[in-house]
């Protein structure tokens, strides 16, 4: 089982590629064997695929033209970006209520710097993350050294940054942004070279992309025979690799026939990347597992528990500071009532992506699974025309399917 | 009442995989205090369960009569309106109501659902008096101390309209001077005509409250004794407890050389713990006990004796309150203050609760195997996820855990093969010297053959075993030496050929107060 789908694509890939080509009853059995095991995560990509291929009949395919493609990106990064620190947050076995009012609080602090005080754009970015990385540490010191519960913490945290955030502005909204930045939110990659049609940078970009995983794999697959373990059939292999190859393809395809790849997404596929291989292959990855799974047991086999918490929580406050700086940009200006919600989104998001109340189980990219699904849904409900009243009670119901289906699944496996 | 007050024919409980009784009888006379003693595990506790309802009827065969009626209790309730009350060894009480509250929980003054206040609190003034405790009704029980917690769970009982008391060990968490109010409260209610039965192990006790004394043994009543009379010694009552054939199978075992000349790898020096919440009580007694390496130690000891609780706040002090000792490592003092510490100084520890203090079950068998050690597999914090699949499928295949591949859960596999996994994480440490904290608890035979060989082999590898177990035979058939522990302390040290079941349990029911 090495199914190494975690991380590995920086855009989510949409199901339903190479369902049917299997050469034979063992590779078929095999394939079928190993989407048991990773049920949650199968699950739910096949979820998207049906919401994707549902919302793309309804609106006479308009839901994946290029543009609104592009459009899904930049609407949905900052809550994606969130997303992933909140996954983290949940697999530790804490929660964090507070990331929407930080997003707000870093945005109005953003504003006041650039706008009001004229300060570079960089160097300003580069304040706001540290500044939100401070504000997630002292939420960690709290919930890690002094024992109060995350709820509590982070509930305070969210009155205390919404607050602050109307003191800044002075509940008034603040704007413009410098270019620079407004570009890093809104911007896509530059065009580069001869007239193709096509957005060049980004055609270059996906085929760079499929060499690295194709590569990966191969070195991947090497490695394991080296170490003397049993490996997949090759046939399997090859066709994960097809699947892959073809899904990140078709992404690139898409962004490339409109204006390129927007520059979030490139910052999104890194950040992806990066945690999904930190989740997976780091040592503090592994402890953050340990905790939320048995936080007893991780004790008593060495893990520094408090450590690993204040860290989490650490990280969760720079990447709600950078959604903060996305989403301020995207708007050209700091707003009061910036970031309304988006905790919530985020957590439901997680659990979406196979996260559990109890902690110890979930995924980096099933966060940005459960985030797609949430974004895909709003934009898809907005083509159609759904008002946003009935779109909050099918997200809360599709909340509940998910993690109910979870749930039955597991008992049924319990048992 | 000429006849018994109670009287359990030929009970049978079996749980799933294990039976836990598989012939009591027992016959209370009325009026009477009635212990029953026996080993951990013997089943005094699931007897008392059967009786009180927990495990209801239709869950067990045989036959229970009180006060001559056939009783077919189908949950604690029931028993409860027949007048038989357990208190169990944990306390049920709920910390933030007070003690009048909780003396009425479930069982309220009340008219039309409000409370009546005034009646609670008269009610409740008289029932402290009867079990003489002198605290206001009002008190939070939080408050006051675990010896008057176990007095108000007697006047819950006793408000109650109890005719049978049950007390699950009642006296395992009190100081001296507390379990001697609690056994002349005992005392002082059958004097009013409350019959009591009392599961114990500490003999003194027995001989001072008991009337009549029954031994299991591994899910058998084995006698009733009549406790006043003079053929009935402590010696006795021990060789009924322990009374019972070697049927276990162990490795060949030669004891290893052991260099006598050397400083031993693990000595531990007068360590005292108190309890965490009670500081009053040294839960751990001025403790010095030496391992050698090659060497299996065991320490033998009852419910309550600190064994566990020595070990655990030896390793890394993850257990109670520190109050003196030191632990020397090959002659020089370590530090043991975090676990990291005490891992980095080559100890380690198997806990005797697997599941809540061993593993993450929802985890892979190889994600639990190199938790205690994932730098050996990494490189610049980074896990070589191929190196370490290679390393867990070699403990799956050296340990023989049962199954397909490493990556299974590990909440998925039975206990024998959970504990391999748990062994492997602490073999994969690497450490000196590993303390195992009942290594063999709820595992059947077979897994037990094997984790016996696992352990004779690390001793032959010049480790440094130290072997926690409550099952006699498996530390006469393992250990090189014997240590003994009740109520906290040592009580002896014995050898490998003088070791006896009956020497060891006279040890450790030895009570040097």
């Amino acid at each position: 089982m090495s199914t190494n789908v975690t991380a590995k694509s920086p855009a989510p890939a949409p199901a339903g590629k190479g369902g049917s080509t299997g050469g034979g009853d063992g590779l078929l059995q095999l394939m079928v064997d190993g989407m048991r095991r990773n049920m949650r995560q199968y699950g739910m990509l096949i979820a998207l695929g049906l919401i994707v291929v549902l919302f793309a009949v309804w609106t006479d395919g308009d839901l994946l033209l290029p543009r609104n493609v592009s459009n899904l990106v930049l609407q949905n990064s900052y809550i994606l970006i969130l997303a992933i620190g909140m996954m983290l947050v949940i697999i530790a076995g804490h929660i964090d209520l507070s990331v929407g009012s930080l997003t707000a609080f870093v945005g109005a602090v953003a504003a006041v710097l650039m706008v009001k005080h004229d300060l570079d754009w960089p160097i300003a970015v580069v304040l706001c993350l540290l500044l939100g990385a401070a504000a997630g540490a002292a939420q960690g010191f709290f919930i890690a050294y002094l024992g109060i519960p995350s709820f509590i913490v982070t509930l305070a945290g969210m009155l205390t940054f919404r607050g602050l955030t109307e003191i800044f502005l002075e509940g008034q909204t603040l704007g413009p942004f410098p270019e620079g930045l407004q570009k890093v939110s809104n911007g896509f990659l530059p065009e580069v070279g001869p007239d193709t049609n096509y957005h060049n940078l980004t055609l270059l970009l996906g085929f760079a992309v499929i060499a690295f995983i194709v590569l990966q794999e191969f070195r991947d697959r090497r490695r394991q025979q080296e170490f003397a373990l049993d490996v997949p059939p090759f046939k399997l292999f090859l066709l994960k690799i097809v699947a892959l190859a073809a899904a990140v393809l078709t992404v690139t395809m898409m962004l490339a026939s409109y204006k390129g790849a927007p520059v979030v997404l490139l910052i999104l596929g890194v950040l992806v990347v990066g945690f999904g291989y930190v989740m997976r292959n780091a040592v503090i990855g592994r402890h953050i597992y340990a905790i939320g799974g048995n936080l007893p047991a991780a004790k008593l086999s060495g893990v520094r528990d408090k450590k690993v918490t204040f860290l989490v929580f650490l990280n969760m406050g720079m990447l709600a500071a950078l959604a903060g700086l996305v989403f301020a940009a995207r708007f050209n200006a700091a707003s009061p009532k910036a970031g309304v919600n988006f905790e919530l989104e985020a957590i439901a998001a997680s659990f979406i992506g196979g996260a559990s109340m109890s902690g110890g189980v979930g995924t980096v990219l099933g966060a940005i699974i459960g985030g797609v699904v949430l974004g895909v849904l709003n934009n898809g409900m907005n083509l159609v025309g759904v008002g946003s009243d009935w779109q909050q009670v099918i997200k809360g119901l599709v909340l509940l399917l998910a993690v109910g289906f979870d749930v039955w699944n597991k008992r049924k496996v319990g048992s | 009442m000429a006849g018994p007050v109670l009287e359990m024919r030929s009970i049978v409980k079996t749980f799933p995989g294990v039976k836990a009784l598989s012939d009591v009888s027992l016959s209370v006379r009325p009026g009477e205090v009635h212990a029953i003693c026996g080993e951990n595990g013997a089943g005094k506790s699931t007897l008392m369960k059967v009786l009180s309802g927990v495990h209801p009827h239709g869950t067990y065969e045989g036959d229970i009569l009180f006060e001559g009626e056939p009783c077919t209790f189908k949950d604690i309730r029931a028993s409860e309106q027949h007048g038989i009350v357990i208190i169990h060894q944990e306390l049920a009480l709920v910390p933030y109501l007070s003690i009048a509250e909780n003396i009425f929980l479930g069982n309220e003054h009340a008219t039309r659902g409000f409370i009546s206040w005034t009646e609670t609190l008269k009610h409740a003034t008289e029932l402290l008096r009867r079990v003489g405790l002198d605290e206001h009704p009002d008190t939070r029980v939080a408050d006051i101390g675990v010896g008057k917690q176990q007095l108000v769970e007697i006047a819950k009982a006793l408000s109650k309209k109890v005719k049978l008391l049950i007390l699950d060990e009642p006296t395992a968490a009190l100081n001296d001077e507390d379990s001697g109010k609690l056994l002349d409260l005992i005392l002082g209610l059958k004097d009013q005509g409350i019959t009591s039965i009392i599961i114990s192990h500490k003999l003194n006790e027995i001989s001072t409250v008991a009337d009549s004394v029954t031994i299991l043994r591994d899910g058998r009543s084995i006698e009733t004794l009549d406790v006043k009379a003079a053929e009935t010694t402590e010696d006795r009552i021990i060789s009924g407890m322990v009374g019972r054939d070697l049927d276990h199978r162990f490795p060949e075992r030669t004891p290893h050389d052991t260099e006598v000349g050397a400083a031993p790898a693990l000595e531990i020096r007068n360590w005292t713990v108190h309890h965490p919440i009670d500081q009053q009580r040294k839960v751990v007694d001025d403790v010095s006990i030496q391992v050698r390496r090659g060497e299996i130690v065991g320490i033998a000891g009852l419910m309550g004796a600190g064994r566990t609780e020595l070990a655990m706040s030896v390793f890394g002090r993850t257990y109670g309150r520190y109050a003196g000792g030191t632990v020397l490592k090959d002659g020089k003092e370590i530090r043991t203050k975090t676990v990291s510490d005490a891992v980095k100084n080559g100890i380690a520890y198997v806990t005797e609760d697997r599941k809540h203090y061993g593993l993450n079950l929802i985890d892979t068998i190889n994600r639990n195997i190199t938790l205690s050690a994932l730098g050996k597999v990494a490189k610049g914090g980074v896990v070589d996820e191929h190196q370490e699949r290679q390393v867990s499928e070699g403990f799956r295949k050296s340990m023989n855990i049962k199954a397909p591949t490493v990556f299974e859960p590990v909440g998925k596999l039975s206990g024998g093969n959970q504990q391999k996994v748990v062994l492997s994480k602490w073999i994969f440490a690497g450490p000196d010297v590993l303390i195992l904290d009942e290594p063999t608890r709820g595992i059947d035979v077979g897994a037990k053959f094997e984790i016996y060989t696992v352990i004779d082999k690390l001793a032959a590898e010049g480790k440094a075993v130290v072997f926690i177990s409550s099952e006699l035979p498996e530390l006469l058939g393992m250990c090189d030496r014997i240590y003994t522990m009740s109520a906290g302390r040592l009580t002896g040290e014995v050898q490998r050929a003088e070791a006896t079941q009956e020497v060891l349990m006279r040890q450790m029911t030895k009570d040097k107060r």
